[in-house]
């Protein structure tokens, strides 16, 4: 069984947003809506400052409160991947999930179903990189394998430096950010 | 007749908008039974082409998924996209379906009582436009008729006017941007850097950045290279006001005073070459002048750029050992915008001199020597020699400009002098945005006989338009072929591949109609663009049919560096590198720069700076749904501290009022910690007055309003931007 996950070179990130654009595009995302999303994290005073770029998303949680709390079980992991995907025709709209994510992922689509990133599952399978990571004009974005030790998210997360987001609330996100 | 008030700007909107002669306005689903038969049923088409989101002009492959199109991604056989564009390239498909769009000729009628416009057939917009210029020939002369344009598609426009008889044609790229870096580097090198820029980023050892913004400014191939030469590890120094996204990757960041650079620039230079850290043998071999050079920096110390700059001698000199101990592998980046405080040729010839201390001319990480395909012209007919020369540079007042002065155009166009010009051309530069101080393009507007204005979208520049010419979006036409000077030798073509959504019309198809109706058909020997580009490959040995199935053909790589054998040449007067310019001398300016003090804003008011998002190009994009759902409005940066002491939070609107009583439209505050207290900064492009761009009218706030002031740089011509001061004004209501 495969286990997908990301990792994201901050150090190489420049901010850019074409990750979010390739999303809206490749997934038709509706005006006004994004499954992806950049964050400047900064610190310090002026002109001491340190400065954390990151692309962010669902990150598809081994430990889903989103699955969870789904009263329909539309929200769910996906046979392939571990994936955390929405089947959009049983959402009701309830919002459980929106509210249960503690990463703000999800939206409510105007057709009325939570939507969010899907890791381009529909490309994976094709055997190509979700949109985000394919047009990355920095590189600093990987997808693969977190179970397969030779993969080369695996590979960067044994020799690199990284985090992930709010760890203290026991999700298990499977982004990673290189530092 | 009054001069000044018979034109009104009129707001291009579907309201003020009648209808002449038929033709329903196609929705973006809506196809002709012609486009239908070209089009699959089902499935997906990947065609190749070139973006033109900006000039950069990446080989671009665009989905059409059941003849509709769907994304668009880079050619991974295309050397300056490396088969990656960047946000606003991706977001291109926005261009195509902006509902905002110009869709057919407009005519503003001699009526101007009604603000309205007629919808016209091309035939008569054509008509409209030759007899105008007729009148203007007949009257002053060809020259009188000038060409402001921006990109490749204005090639065949060039080409048309060139054959009425003009040679009054400019891009603001020279005079509002790059021109003082590529006069500063051509003094001293003999040459300039080019677009896209022979820098090495990505080989570089260490990358000095002087207020350059890579990563927020867009260029793909820089950006990509940035975040190779990041990635490597290699030490980046940042001197800028703001904490750029650069600043965030920098090793050093030095916080400098707005206005200073050159003091900087000045100092380090000095420490290369008090402490004999400079690049001897390379000075010595290809350098003129250098003992005179290195007398007159004497006294630049760090001590004496201290105060100037703000930043401390031993950051200075620590900053300095750190280039000295890479090169030649440390490129100090020339930048882009340079267009700044007015003496930016000489800003731009410190950098060109200090890249010369490190021999990084010619050096790998330094600057290569780029390559180009052999892709002859095509044969036209010989141009009818103008009877006067250009009218932007009368008596060559600034003598080291090499490319013609838009601004320069302006004033003959207001003053007459040294000869009226009637007629404008403008294409794909929404010149109230890219020129400064709008109130002297209006009155030169108010001169003209005829302004066309040929875009996308109904822009400001549209709006005072007698003619509005509907230009079909980069994705739905073809335009000249792409011959770049680059790492590699390459020719791009850019194809349609998806119908205009209206009666849209490439450039290429204007100007050869245009031609035509003017009796001058005679200079456009082929029928159609696909004639031409199969002429002009056939010329160079290539196939059109290959070009047109992969959209680059490659050249054979050859060395780009000095140590694997190009030659280096200089093509100055001395044959050399110009440590000393006896051609500055001669003409009166300081042979080697000198730092002058800039007047700095009066107690309580901030200077303006302004630079680029990277999901927007210019002032062009923001009508661009996709994009705009990245940004769709500009904030003002305000120092964290500022903020607080006057009482702005983040979020909350004000207005910004310069020196000469003009007030912003409501511009978001960002208040932060990553910029210095004594400037504000902005996003250039947003705060459009221009009605019928719907979904971006009024948002944000205009950097260019506010640029009512200008210092011209004396050696160019130049328009250095950055000397205007402004207050904030709080909004009364917050929204």
């Amino acid at each position: 069984m495969s286990r997908y996950g990301m990792v994201i070179d901050t150090v190489r990130c420049v901010g850019c947003m074409d990750c979010v654009v390739a999303c809206k595009t490749e997934n038709n995302v509706p005006e006004g809506f994004n499954r992806d999303w950049i964050a400047y994290d900064v610190q310090g005073e002026f002109p001491t400052l340190q400065m954390e770029i990151r692309s962010e998303r669902c990150n598809h949680c081994d430990a889903p409160p989103c699955v969870y709390c789904c009263p329909t079980g539309a929200s769910h992991v996906h046979d392939v991947g571990g994936v955390v995907l929405v089947d959009y025709d049983k959402c009701i709209g309830c919002k459980a999930c929106v509210a249960s994510c503690p990463y703000g992922a999800r939206f409510i689509n105007p057709e009325g179903y939570a939507e969010k990133c899907t890791f381009c599952i529909h490309r994976v399978e094709e055997g190509l990189d979700p949109a985000c990571v394919s047009v990355c004009p920095t590189h600093c974005m990987h997808f693969g394998d977190l179970d397969d030790p030779n993969s080369e998210v695996s590979t960067l997360l044994a020799s690199r430096r990284h985090h992930t987001l709010m760890p203290e609330a026991g999700t298990k996100p499977r982004i990673f950010y290189l530092t | 007749m009054s001069s000044f008030t018979r034109r009104k700007f009129l707001k291009i909107s579907a309201a003020t908008v009648t209808v002449a002669s038929g033709a329903a306005v196609l929705s973006k689903h809506s196809v002709t039974p012609a486009q239908a038969a070209k089009r699959p049923a089902t499935g997906v088409q990947r065609i190749p082409t070139t973006c033109d989101i900006c000039f950069w002009k990446c080989g671009a492959i665009a989905s059409v998924r059941d003849g509709v199109l769907w994304k668009i991604e880079g050619n991974p056989d295309d050397p300056l996209s490396r088969g990656r564009l960047c946000p606003r390239g991706t977001g291109g498909v926005g261009a195509h379906f902006d509902p905002d769009r110009l869709r057919r000729p407009l005519i503003r009628r001699s009526d101007r009582g009604r603000d309205a416009w007629h919808e016209v057939s091309w035939d008569e917009a054509f008509a409209y436009i030759a007899k105008k210029m007729h009148a203007i020939k007949a009257a002053h002369g060809p020259e009188a008729v000038a060409l402001f344009s921006h990109g490749i598609g204005g090639n065949f426009l060039k080409h048309t006017l060139k054959a009425f008889g003009t040679p009054n044609m400019a891009a603001p790229s020279f005079a509002q941007c790059r021109g003082p870096r590529d006069t500063g580097f051509r003094l001293t090198f003999g040459e300039d850097i080019g677009s896209p820029e022979r820098t090495d980023i990505k080989n570089a050892q260490c990358l000095v950045l002087i207020g350059s913004h890579l990563g927020e400014n867009m260029h793909n191939s820089q950006v990509q290279e940035f975040a190779d030469a990041v990635g490597n590890g290699a030490t980046v120094i940042v001197a800028d006001p703001r904490f750029s996204i650069a600043a965030g990757k920098a090793k050093h960041y030095l916080p400098i005073k707005p206005g200073t650079d050159l003091a900087l620039l000045l100092a380090w230079m000095h420490v290369l070459v008090q402490e004999g850290l400079y690049d001897k043998e390379y000075v010595a071999k290809h350098g003129f002048g250098f003992e005179q050079f290195a007398a007159r920096l004497a006294t630049f110390t760090p001590e004496w750029a201290y105060p100037e700059t703000g930043i401390a001698p031993d950051v200075i000199r620590a900053t300095a050992r750190e280039m000295a101990r890479h090169k030649p592998a440390t490129l100090v980046h020339p930048g882009r915008h340079a267009t700044w405080y007015g003496d930016d040729a000489q800003r731009s010839r410190a950098i060109a001199l200090l890249n010369a201390l490190l021999g990084s001319w010619g050096s790998k990480g330094g600057f290569y020597t780029p390559a180009s395909m052999d892709v002859p012209a095509y044969p036209y007919p010989a141009y009818p020699k103008p009877a006067r020369p250009k009218v932007d540079n009368p008596d060559h007042r600034y003598p080291f400009a090499h490319e013609t002065i838009t601004t320069g155009i302006r004033e003959a166009t207001i003053t007459g002098k040294p000869y009226p010009v009637k007629g404008w051309f403008v294409y794909a530069t929404n010149l109230l945005q890219a020129l400064p101080n709008e109130q002297e393009t209006i009155k030169a507007i108010q001169n003209l006989d005829l302004l066309v204005v040929i875009d996308v979208v109904p822009s400001e520049i549209a709006g005072w338009a007698d003619v509005v010419l509907p230009e079909s979006v980069y994705l739905e036409r073809h335009d000249d072929l792409n011959v770049e000077l680059f790492r590699e030798p390459f020719v791009a073509l850019r194809q349609p591949v998806v119908e205009p959504p209206g009666e849209q019309k490439p450039n290429w198809w204007m100007a050869k109609r245009l031609a035509e109706t003017l009796g001058l058909g005679h200079f456009y020997p082929w029928k159609d663009i696909e004639e031409y580009f199969a002429h002009r490959l056939t010329a160079a040995g290539l196939r059109y049919e290959e070009l047109k199935a992969k959209g680059i053909l490659r050249g054979a790589a050859a060395p780009i560096y000095a140590a694997d054998g190009v030659p280096l040449t200089f093509e100055t007067p001395s044959g050399k590198i110009e440590f000393y310019s006896p051609q500055l001398e001669q003409a009166g300016f300081d042979p080697v720069p000198v730092y002058r003090k800039h007047e700095e804003p009066p107690p309580g008011a901030f200077r303006l700076l302004f630079g680029r998002s990277p999901v927007h190009t210019f002032s062009r994009t923001q009508t661009n749904r996709v994009l705009a759902d990245m940004m769709d409005e500009n904030e003002i940066w305000v120092n964290a501290d500022v903020a607080r002491r006057l009482e702005l939070k983040s979020g909350e609107y004000v207005r910004l009022r310069n020196q000469d009583n003009v007030l912003s439209n409501r511009i978001k505050v960002k208040a932060t910690q990553r910029i210095r207290p004594d400037c504000v900064y902005m996003v250039h492009g947003f705060g459009h007055t221009a009605k019928g761009l719907r979904h971006t009218y009024l948002k944000g706030a205009s950097d260019s309003q506010l640029v009512t002031r200008y210092a011209t740089d004396p050696l160019m011509g130049g328009t250095g931007m950055n000397v205007n001061f402004v207050t904030l004004e709080p909004e009364a209501t917050r929204v």
